[in-house]
């Protein structure tokens, strides 16, 4: 992961909220390129200072919320800002590709540089099972035909001449969604895409981007707007979640939730359920709460949807809890990921998602000082359990918390080729053997003949706290929110 | 010789742009330079409000220097010129 990209990325929304607050947002959003990348400044990054700027301006298309595939190349950015802020609803897909950033790198293949000796082992040759490696003028060649990109080659080269070609993008999405086009430029098949944001991370050049659902925040701020924040946000920012709600309520929000009270009656209604699946006899459930998880069944995985659980997620019931307080509010969740912004799309009571970058960006560009800000607390605190919904392995121990069955959890931490390969084996078998589980939680008490029944899902490693949008490593946050659960009393007992 | 100061801008803006991230150097500097380099995060060093436009946040303080837009090797290659 780049830092410098999300710095840009970062910065690029600092000057987009900047120009929306500063009384003449049309005409100062034109001249962000310009003094990102003034008139004789350094060339960072690309070949000149234009090319800079144009990458500049179809970033800052995408922070005023829209693609850049459809972009109209003639149109100012006063003029996206004016849809923006005319805008009711964001767009439906959430990310976008930024053709002008995307290098259009190598496409990805297995290639033998120079360093080839033309050995007389050639160990090359003799591990390719596909027959690909010829000897051509006493170099090992390689048939692109008869290649399968295994890699079997590569390590066995005692020169070490012979290297895998990555492109980030592709090898960041765990569901083969993001392909070069016939031009070279990565290109999202949507119809596959499960929106995780692995690839906004995976890109060094920082060519893939969410669609910011920044301004339709920012116009409703001081009216009547209540933002959900999710549990992984511990640690992110500065100070307390208690300062953090503080902060956002002088930020113009009206009320701040957590969404861990919503994880609270995921629990309980998921523990219900666990319970009711398995005394009608099924193997096993999949719990989770993770958008990313369920668009990855929908897409690619619907043969496991026998054993996916039906309770809704702890953003489904806190934003439900909220409009049925306050029918005219609008919803903002607070979101570590992308995947939560398809989510969100689909769930009525909310009606935008922010996530923690932009949020951050909002304080930078008014430059708020979270630990200055007073403490407040929430309406309803949220329980311990509730509040480790963010972290792996947080949602399989809160139903075994309650559960009346003995659970036996398998914990997916994070989805890639391998975890995607035992959910397939989860779903063609009905089963989830023990003895493959790495054992991962201590709570777990692998049970031969039973096998594990509880499998959590979690489309990031770590959890939320691993999400594209995080802010702090996972070290970082990952300590912040423990000491903060040790603080927090567990739920009652029923 | 006397110890250095290095202070890590913990403040919403510094925190926000990445200074999260430098944590690191907690470990790396006095594995790099020995004990001769304090690291300590700080509360806001109050530059964003200071130097709008010099580089920006996150912001580092060696002593009376002041390093925007700080990264691990910016940092790093800064105190080993200092140190040389």
């Amino acid at each position: 992961m780049s830092r410098q990209t999300i710095h840009l990325k970062k910065e690029v929304l600092v000057r987009i909220i900047k120009a929306f607050f500063s009384g003449d947002f049309i005409n100062n959003i034109r001249l962000v390129p310009f003094q990102m990348r003034p008139k004789g400044s350094d060339v960072s990054y690309r070949c000149c200072i234009y090319k800079e700027r144009a990458v500049l301006r179809d970033r800052i298309i995408s922070g005023l919320g829209f693609g850049i595939e459809n972009d109209d190349e003639t149109l100012d950015l006063g003029i996206y800002a004016e849809q923006a802020l005319k805008r009711e609803k964001p767009e439906d897909i959430p990310l976008t590709v930024i053709e002008t950033a995307c290098k259009g790198c190598t496409p990805n293949r297995i290639h033998i540089t120079d360093l080839c000796q033309g050995c007389v082992a050639r160990p090359c040759q003799s591990t390719c099972r596909f027959g690909a490696i010829s000897i051509i003028n006493g170099k090992s060649v390689i048939d692109g035909a008869k290649c399968k990109n295994c890699k079997m080659c590569v390590p066995v080269c005692p020169y070490n001449a012979i290297v895998k070609i990555s492109v980030p993008c592709e090898d960041s999405c765990p569901v083969a969604a993001i392909q070069k086009n016939a031009h070279g430029f990565a290109q999202i098949d949507y119809d596959k895409c499960i929106t995780c944001g692995k690839c906004i991370i995976g890109c060094p050049f920082g060519a893939v981007h969410e669609k910011s659902q920044l301004i339709d925040v920012l116009k409703n701020l001081n009216k009547k707007i209540i933002a959900l924040i999710a549990p992984s946000i511990v640690g992110q920012f500065p100070g307390n979640i208690y300062q953090l709600k503080s902060a956002m309520l002088k930020l113009g929000f009206s009320d701040v939730y957590e969404v861990a009270q919503g994880a609270d009656i995921t629990t309980k209604n998921e523990a219900l359920e666990f319970k009711e699946r398995l005394e009608k006899g099924e193997p096993l459930m999949t719990t989770s709460c993770c958008a990313g998880y369920f668009n990855f069944v929908e897409k690619h995985l619907p043969e496991i949807k026998r054993f996916v659980s039906d309770t809704k997620t702890p953003l489904y019931y806190i934003a439900e809890q909220a409009k049925a307080r306050h029918p005219d509010a609008v919803t903002v969740f607070i979101s570590p990921c992308t995947a939560k912004k398809s989510e969100a799309h689909a769930c009525a009571n909310v009606d935008y998602v922010l996530n923690y970058e932009e949020l951050g960006a909002v304080f930078v560009a008014l430059n708020m000082e979270i630990t200055a800000c007073e403490q407040v607390p929430f309406d309803t605190e949220s329980s311990r359990e509730g509040r480790a919904f963010g972290i792996t392995g947080g949602v399989a121990a809160a139903v075994a918390s309650i559960s009346e069955i003995r659970v036996n959890p398998c914990i997916i931490n994070g989805l890639n080729k391998d975890s995607i390969k035992r959910l397939r084996q989860i779903a063609r078998e009905g089963r989830c053997p023990p003895a493959d589980c790495a054992p991962q939680d201590a709570s777990r008490a692998p049970d031969a003949a039973s096998g594990c029944n509880l499998v959590e899902v979690m489309c990031c490693e770590n959890g939320c706290i691993g999400g594209n949008a995080a802010i702090a490593p996972e070290k970082i946050s990952k300590k912040a929110l423990a000491d903060f659960l040790k603080m927090t009393p567990a739920a009652d007992q029923p | 010789m006397k110890q250095i100061e290095l202070k890590i801008c913990l403040g919403t803006s510094c925190y926000v742009m990445g200074s999260s991230h430098l944590h690191e150097l907690v470990d790396m500097v006095p594995s790099r330079f020995g004990d001769i380099v304090n690291v300590v995060g700080h509360n806001c060093l109050g530059q964003c409000s200071k130097n709008l436009e010099a580089g920006g946040p996150p912001y580092v303080q060696v002593d009376d220097e002041i390093i925007p837009d700080a990264s691990i090797e910016k940092v790093l290659q800064y105190l080993e010129i200092k140190l040389k």
